[in-house]
């Protein structure tokens, strides 16, 4: 057993309106250069819908993420790294700027500019590429809300892959919305495809990065990532991706999508997995049994075993902590409602996702609905109107099993807390079922509805404390004044004035608690 | 010095000392632009621009030039004695030289025409192109027009010429310390003409997208698939710096 530690995050798609939010913060925050303009770290799709760049999910076009080979070893869909180093000069596999879009902004100074006139002045979109006027015919937002669906959306390769029954049920229209981050894969498809070593996967805390410095634009990372969220800057040559706001994170804060996410559906935390059993676990032969394959990597925080290996690897103590206290550790593995986007990519993704309940379809035809009691949800979910299929398609490789149970989950919480808030009746033989105690459905139930920010993100701050003893001789030379007795002995960062770990700081920002004391607010 | 015995202070310059600046440059610059400039080290690719005509250009090029730089190694680094004394005959030489140099050169002049039209008439792809590629590429074209017309206009269909007795001796002796300048003083302009664009291909490489070419990841081929790296204490850099420690002279950061 090898622990490493993983910053994961899980998406509450229950909750997501596709408001854009996060998508407007992050481009705001990392990509509003020019260069990255068609870039989008943090994009939010309508499913269904071909997403961005257009059917980046069907992989037998661009070839990313990994396979088996004949004998049932890990390769990288796109071919051996002989291949890669001959078709360097063309990249079969890439993207065009069109699948993406043709970055565009418009003409605002003719507004101002454009001579006196009975016509009031029109400004028509200019390419960020060439400066020359264009016809916008795709983007990155272009089907938000199902727009263009009748035309497009039945491309969408999870579709393509459903029973007909289901496409014919596609009459009776179901959306949601799937906001997207780099997975931060413990099965890097990308930093295997880069010739160069430049994307590399931090030992810390697992955030994929890309050393800008080492890029040399070969941008087979853009290719080999079958989530396309890798990106080649068109103006320095170098590829790019989301950082999981490295800095935050660093900093023990969330990253600035789930910051400032309105509909407070992220959560941020600690996972501890077993480095030594990634590999066999993404080799699992059955593409459905790749999310169980999964979770069986994942280390329990509570496991004294883990607890004493990791210190041992080196995991520092208040991380061991942060990981017992993990929200995300809580839905994906405890509770077993979030579940991996497209597993059978067999990149072992790191960002999860709760698949959304909706309303029952067709309540006639549903069995065992009963309209008088609309919390017996759990015999219809069946029937609700997004269907199992296409979720599963989505979040386990098609296997209905996992959704159906993660949603029943969701409806139970939902019945059981309602009875015990209204004081009413209810029978306890679906949470029985499940397996859910009385525990874990108020567990969830804190964690899924009230979702106070202290609960959605515990980050253990980095320690960078560690990396600058390592300088620590460059201190005996005497420059300096955090020597035994000088002034600025012990300073760990800005000083919050002596304070608990937990409190607020001088620009208003909350520090999380992280040692755990099962207490309520903050006094 | 044999070689420079009755040159005049022209060819002295012309022959000896700009292959020698073009040489000191391409050095210099390369340890500058490394050590100063690694985010601009880059391919620039713009594959993300325009794909259907870089798919034929682009490897058709690249591994034309590869066969052209492999006959430049075989024609002007490997002195004409060892494959006499070999036994290749110098009739065969010059038969294999013109018809392997003219495969090259129809690979080559194929690619470099798709990638020439569409760097001059796609407009995304027009846009990526910084002054230093221009002139790299220029630079580049007249190289390859003329070493063209030099293999198949003179070694193919013309009645041949024995660069290995003049050209060759002139390039080789440049790195022993010898240079021949009578040699490729008295070589027909066409040989000069492209000599000279060399070397000044030579002296803009490290400035341009060129040295892409030193960074052909062959290490990929036995390096570990998932790359991970932990923190590591590095110096705070000097302030305003971002860590560049090159600065240009008289700029305060």
């Amino acid at each position: 057993m090898r622990p490493m530690a993983q910053v994961c995050m899980v998406m509450n798609l229950d909750k997501c309106i596709g408001c854009h939010t996060c998508s407007v913060t992050c481009k705001q925050t990392w990509t509003n250069r020019p260069g990255t303009e068609y870039v989008y770290f943090n994009n939010v799709e309508t499913k269904p819908g071909l997403g961005y760049p257009a059917r980046y999910e069907d992989q037998e076009r661009w070839k990313g993420g990994w396979t088996l080979d004949r004998k049932g070893r890990l390769r990288l869909r796109a071919g051996s790294r002989l291949r890669k180093l001959l078709t360097i000069f063309y990249n079969p596999d890439l993207p065009t700027i069109e699948d993406f879009h043709d970055p565009f902004t418009y003409d605002y100074a003719r507004l101002i500019t454009a001579p006196p006139g009975t016509k009031s002045p029109s400004v028509s979109a200019r390419s960020a590429l060439t400066g020359r006027e264009l016809n916008p015919r795709w983007g990155a937002n272009w089907e938000d809300d199902l727009a263009g669906a009748p035309q497009r959306a039945r491309s969408d390769p999870n579709i393509a892959t459903m029973s007909e029954r289901v496409l014919m049920d596609f009459e009776s229209v179901f959306l949601f919305y799937l906001p997207r981050i780099c997975e931060h894969c413990l099965n890097p498809s990308c930093v295997a495809s880069c010739p160069s070593g430049a994307l590399y996967k931090r030992s810390e805390d697992g955030i994929v990065l890309v050393d800008q410095d080492r890029c040399r634009g070969w941008r087979f990372c853009v290719s080999g990532c079958p989530y396309k969220k890798v990106y080649f800057n068109h103006r320095t040559g170098k590829a790019e991706k989301c950082t999981l706001c490295f800095p935050r994170i660093e900093a023990g804060l969330p990253t600035i999508c789930s910051e400032t996410c309105v509909g407070r559906l992220r959560y941020l935390g600690i996972v501890l997995y077993d480095a030594d059993a990634v590999t066999a676990a993404a080799a699992t032969p059955d593409p459905r049994d790749l999310y169980e394959a999964q979770l069986s990597v994942f280390l329990d925080p509570e496991d004294t075993a883990v607890q004493s290996a990791a210190e041992q690897a080196g995991i520092p103590h208040d991380w061991v902590v942060a990981a017992r206290r993990s929200p995300v550790y809580a839905l994906i593995a405890r509770h077993k409602v979030a579940l991996p986007l497209h597993p059978e990519f067999r990149t072992m993704p790191m960002v999860w996702y709760i698949p959304p309940l909706s309303p029952v379809a067709d309540a006639t035809a549903a069995a065992g609905y009963d309209a008088a009691d609309p919390d017996a949800v759990f015999a219809t979910i069946d029937a609700l109107r997004i269907p199992l299929q296409y979720l599963a398609n989505l979040f386990t490789a098609g296997d209905v099993a996992p959704v159906r149970d993660a949603l029943r989950r969701l409806a139970v919480v939902r019945s059981v807390m309602r009875a015990t808030q209204l004081g009413l009746e209810h029978r306890n033989d679906a949470a029985e079922e499940l397996q859910m105690s009385t525990a874990d459905v108020e567990d969830l139930f804190r964690l899924l509805a009230i979702a106070r920010y202290e609960d959605r993100y515990v980050i253990p701050p980095a320690h960078a404390e560690d990396a600058g003893r390592l300088l620590a001789q460059h201190a005996l030379s005497g420059c300096t004044l955090e020597s035994e007795g000088a002034p600025g002995m012990g300073g760990k960062g800005p000083s919050t004035g002596g304070g608990p770990v937990s409190g607020r700081d001088l620009a208003g920002r909350l520090h999380l608690r992280l040692v755990a004391e099962p207490t309520g607010r903050d006094q | 010095m044999n070689g420079l015995r009755g040159i005049n202070g022209f060819q002295l310059f012309w022959w000896v000392i700009l292959p020698y600046l073009a040489l000191a440059t391409f050095v210099i610059g390369h340890v500058w632009r490394y050590r100063y400039d690694q985010f601009g080290w880059t391919s620039r690719s713009t594959q993300l621009q325009e794909q259907r005509l870089l798919k034929w250009g682009s490897p058709v090029f690249h591994y034309g030039t590869f066969a052209a730089i492999a006959g430049h190694v075989i024609g002007i680094l490997i002195p004409e004695r060892w494959t006499h004394d070999i036994g290749i005959p110098e009739n065969a030489y010059r038969w294999f030289s013109a018809s392997a140099g003219t495969l090259a050169a129809v690979l080559v002049i194929g690619g470099v025409a798709v990638l020439a039209a569409r760097r001059l008439f796609v407009a995304r792809v027009r846009a990526t192109t910084s002054a230093v590629d221009w002139v790299a590429l220029i630079l580049l074209a007249i190289v390859i027009v003329l070493g063209i017309a030099e293999t198949v206009g003179v070694g193919l269909l013309g009645g041949g010429y024995d660069y290995r007795q003049s050209v060759s001796l002139w390039f080789r002796g440049l790195f022993a310390g010898n240079p021949d300048a009578t040699a490729i003083a008295h070589a027909p302009l066409i040989y000069q003409v492209h000599a000279t664009a060399a070397w000044a291909v030579i002296a803009v490489w490290p400035f341009s997208r060129l040295v892409h070419a030193w960074s052909y990841p062959v290490w990929y081929l036995w390096r570990p698939f998932v790359v991970y790296r932990s923190r590591v204490a590095s110096r705070p850099n000097e302030p305003g710096t971002s860590g560049r420690r090159w600065r240009r002279i008289g700029v305060r950061y």
